[in-house]
């Protein structure tokens, strides 16, 4: 496929929570893509050096748009580069649709798990946007564990998803007032729950950091999950 | 099996895969001649960062597969032997 | 082709500071980075061994307290990654490498370093004589963590830090030059930061 290296235009910038922002961007003869799948984004110094970095596609294809979540890291060298300081209008290379695995189809009937850490909600996100278009397909769980309520990425998507759509916060450093779960990490009970709704074989898509995505895949296989219908997007 | 839990996953190799691969490779097929696991590239555990990234078997750490990242080459090792091949990708 | 500077306007990647410690194209960081070829061996010491085979197969075989009881040494250095870090002024200990090859006869020029979870690396045997290169087991006042080599490893610090075997285990004294474990997949033979030998044919 050598997939080239394809002009990208920043159209739109949106701030999800503190450190974390959408990027909408116009790539001309966009080929589309599937949910879960990522592109690597360049960028070029002026002096010629490149640094390339790999953002998850969180929103269905949109003729040309493609939407990115990205994840300000300390010190990073790219990421607060293109939370904050690319230019809109301006222009950065993409490379993509990349990976063929970590993708949910709007043809899946049966109902599936979404596991997020963190900002491993992006390509999960995707998915449930795509799911939204998709009528016939089976309902989806979203099991999300964010620091505290103010770190909840696409919260208007998540919980104006309908019937179709179950969406389970579980915060590890502070919950809502109210709260009935006390703060802490994903737990067994957490994912019990969340698995209530599956069937034999059902999908189930982790992503997240490392330790998080092991911790969750292990956890749920425990509790009767498929290892071969347990598809994971690390983070490093 | 993994404790240090600084790995990524096959399905970072699909960009630097793609720029030497026809077909997505993150979803092609792959056993693991150690421990008879079988699965995908993007199951396997990634170790680098760049320029060198070694993908491994997720059960039993056997070395699946090594790519190397130049600026005009992309060098690919299957296996942990010394057979690599160079490819001229600008 | 469009020109440079239409692309990213702004962006600048890590500062890269021309000073005369940082060889070409490095930039310097504070912090240490790990990189790593497969999960990380966790090597108790009382089972520990350094072994030198020389090209004849003769061996020699230190533990870890003989290696202990060696003459030890306090290494200050600055070390350059091919990932395109340095850091300067790197506090190690351990035993040079020319109290561990003083009685080794060999007529061997190349040697290979093996580590405990098989990586190898290849270097000139003169690169490893003459105060250029230590076991070392500690690393800034504490002993050298696994993530970062231990409980031993190579200190190459004249050569990029992948010659810098992590978890070595011993060396192999050989007459012909065998490419190790990145050296076969494009790296750079020798691997001089200075003259930024990164990759194959630089």
């Amino acid at each position: 496929m050598r997939l080239s290296w394809r002009t990208a235009r920043l159209v739109e910038r949106r701030a999800q929570t503190a450190t974390a922002r959408t990027l909408v961007l116009t790539v001309p003869d966009w080929p589309g893509h599937l949910a879960g799948q990522h592109v690597d984004v360049r960028l070029t110094a002026d002096d010629g050096y490149q640094a390339v970095r790999s953002y998850s596609l969180a929103a269905p294809p949109d003729a040309d748009r493609i939407e990115l979540g990205v994840q300000t890291v300390e010190s990073g060298e790219v990421s607060p580069y293109l939370a904050d300081e690319l230019p809109v209008g301006a222009d950065v290379e993409v490379r993509g649709p990349l990976g063929n695995w970590f993708v949910w189809r709007p043809e899946e009937t049966r109902p599936a798990l979404l596991v997020a850490g963190g900002s491993g909600v992006v390509p999960l996100a995707a998915m449930i946007r795509a799911h939204g278009r998709a009528g016939t397909a089976g309902p989806l769980t979203l099991l999300y564990s964010a620091r505290t309520p103010d770190d909840v990425w696409y919260r208007d998507d998540l919980d104006g998803g309908g019937e179709r759509l179950d969406v389970r916060y579980v915060y590890t450093r502070r919950a809502p007032l109210g709260s009935v779960r006390p703060p802490g990490r994903v737990a067994r009970a957490d994912l019990d729950q969340a698995v209530a709704r599956l069937v034999k074989d059902s999908p189930v898509f982790v992503c997240g950091p490392t330790a998080f995505v092991e911790t969750v895949s292990d956890a749920l296989v425990d509790l009767g999950c498929s290892p071969d219908a347990i598809r994971t997007e690390r983070f490093g | 099996m993994t404790d240090d839990l600084t790995h990524m996953d096959g399905n970072c190799l699909a960009g630097p895969l793609s720029e030497i691969l026809a077909v997505e490779p993150t979803a092609a097929w792959w056993r693991c001649p150690q421990c008879g696991r079988s699965g995908t590239l993007a199951q396997l555990h990634v170790y680098g960062p760049e320029p060198g990234m070694t993908a491994v078997c997720p059960g039993c750490a056997y070395i699946a597969l090594r790519l190397v990242k130049e600026e005009d080459h992309v060098w690919l090792a299957l296996g942990s032997g010394t057979s690599a091949v160079r490819f001229r990708t600008a | 082709m469009r020109p440079v500077g239409s692309l990213s306007p702004g962006f600048r990647g890590r500062a890269r500071t021309l000073t005369d410690r940082l060889p070409p194209g490095q930039y310097p960081t504070e912090s240490f980075p790990v990189l790593s070829a497969g999960p990380t061996p966790h090597v108790a010491t009382d089972g520990w061994t350094f072994t030198v085979t020389t090209e004849t197969g003769d061996s020699r075989t230190w533990t870890w307290q003989q290696m202990m009881d060696l003459p030890q040494e306090d290494i200050v250095q600055d070390i350059h990654c091919v990932t395109r870090w340095s850091k300067f002024d790197t506090h190690w200990r351990g035993v040079s490498l020319d109290v561990f090859l003083e009685d080794v006869e060999t007529a061997a020029t190349y040697v290979k370093a093996t580590s405990y979870g098989g990586y190898t690396t290849n270097l000139p045997l003169a690169d490893l004589r003459g105060g250029k290169a230590w076991i070392v087991h500690g690393y800034d006042g504490f002993a050298l963590s696994p993530e970062h080599g231990g409980p031993a490893r190579l200190l190459v610090p004249h050569l990029y830090l992948w010659k810098s075997a992590k978890w070595v285990s011993g060396l192999r004294l050989t007459r012909e030059d065998e490419p190790g474990f990145w050296e076969s997949v494009g790296y750079h033979n020798y691997g001089d930061p200075w003259r930024e030998q990164r990759n194959w044919g630089d």
